[in-house]
């Protein structure tokens, strides 16, 4: 899977497939902070994900 | 799992809404906060202190859409790498939009950038950028009935829980959806009419109307108290769902019972504006740093 980390401007390869919550749990990402987008759809921490996927995790954190 | 009030997919958990609902949901919200607190009227000037952020974007794109016809302020600090981005994507949200943009920089104002002036001193970097940033938004927000600004739920719960920490009881309770000290001769009233919606669903709500603004961090956030009790709130609030809006609702309904000791209006003798002493903070503080004004 390719996660792209908006925040820390770079791009993972991880090998990954289920919920959402449990991939931010694995990449310690407090969901409360972020979206996570896949082909441009919002997905909420129940959406599932294949291993295929290519997902954008943007933080929702205002900058200063 | 689906949408509480159809069946579509969601976009958020809390409240189960897909992408119409939830576009309905916070705009009312938004609606109702500016109606319910008397934020604005029709026939008011509103400018929108802006930063090109999501949330001052997200603030002026929704006065707009409800009609109100905001102008956006946006005051350039000069600090490197940060506020250029932001001004960027500001003035392509003015030009989509077709909102008056009015810009003012440090720079031309004081004969400095934020860096320079941090450069030469060893004063904390938020105080002196809130200090000089808010004395030039009093300024240039002079033709204005009413000053807009982005803050939502999440800062709103940190400045409650920052004052609270640091026993400032009078600077808590001038927070709220209409804040500072209404009283006072020349003062121009501060609303947020994000005031109750979270960082996320500003987020969410942004994405799905192309409000874009890229993700930048200013390069001093790091240093501020602020952040600390940021992330201590998100914590909680992934432990405990809703610890935020508890927290304002909570803070809101104190307020109605506080009344502040009544002090006599005090302008400073030096540029006129309201001020707790002879002297403003402003006043001292270019003084001190010998900034050109």
């Amino acid at each position: 899977m390719k996660i792209q980390l908006e925040k820390d401007n770079r791009t993972i390869e991880k090998k990954y497939s289920g919920k959402v919550s449990n991939l931010l749990k694995e990449l310690d990402i407090n969901p409360v902070t972020v979206i996570v987008l896949r082909d441009q759809e919002i997905l909420t921490t129940q959406d599932s994900l294949r291993d295929s996927d290519e997902v954008i995790i943007l933080s929702v954190i205002s900058g200063g | 799992m689906h949408c509480s009030r159809c069946k579509k997919k969601p976009v958020i958990l809390k409240p189960l809404l897909c992408k119409d609902h939830f576009i309905r949901y916070f705009e009312k919200k938004v609606h109702d906060t500016v109606k319910n607190f008397s934020l604005l009227s029709n026939k008011q000037k509103v400018v929108v202190a802006t930063s090109g952020g999501k949330d001052s974007l997200t603030c002026l794109y929704l006065l707009k859409k409800f009609g109100y016809e905001p102008t956006a302020l946006i005051i350039d600090e000069g600090i490197r790498e940060y506020r250029k981005k932001t001004l960027e994507d500001l003035k392509t949200f003015c030009r989509k939009f077709k909102i008056n943009l009015i810009k003012k920089e440090f720079e031309k104002e004081f004969g400095k950038t934020l860096d320079q002036i941090l450069n030469s001193n060893s004063k904390n970097p938020c105080t002196v950028c809130g200090i000089l940033r808010r004395y030039l938004l009093n300024k240039y927000s002079k033709g204005f009935d009413v000053i807009a600004t982005g803050h939502n739920l999440d800062d709103e719960a940190q400045a409650v829980v920052m004052n609270l920490l640091r026993n400032n009881s009078d600077l808590l309770f001038r927070l709220g959806p209409v804040s500072g000290n209404k009283n006072v001769d020349k003062f121009t009233k501060r609303i947020k009419p994000l005031y109750f919606c979270s960082e996320k669903e500003i987020k969410i709500y942004s994405i799905l109307n192309k409000i874009t603004s890229r993700f930048t961090e200013c390069p001093y956030v790091e240093e501020a108290y602020r952040m600390k009790v940021r992330d201590f709130l998100n914590d909680y609030e992934q432990k405990k769902p809703g610890t935020k809006k508890n927290i304002i609702e909570s803070f809101l309904s104190m307020k109605k019972n506080y009344v502040s000791e009544t002090k006599e209006n005090t302008y400073c003798e030096r540029c006129g504006e309201p001020s707790a002493s002879d002297i403003c903070n402003t006043c001292k503080l270019i003084k001190e740093i010998k900034l050109k004004v």
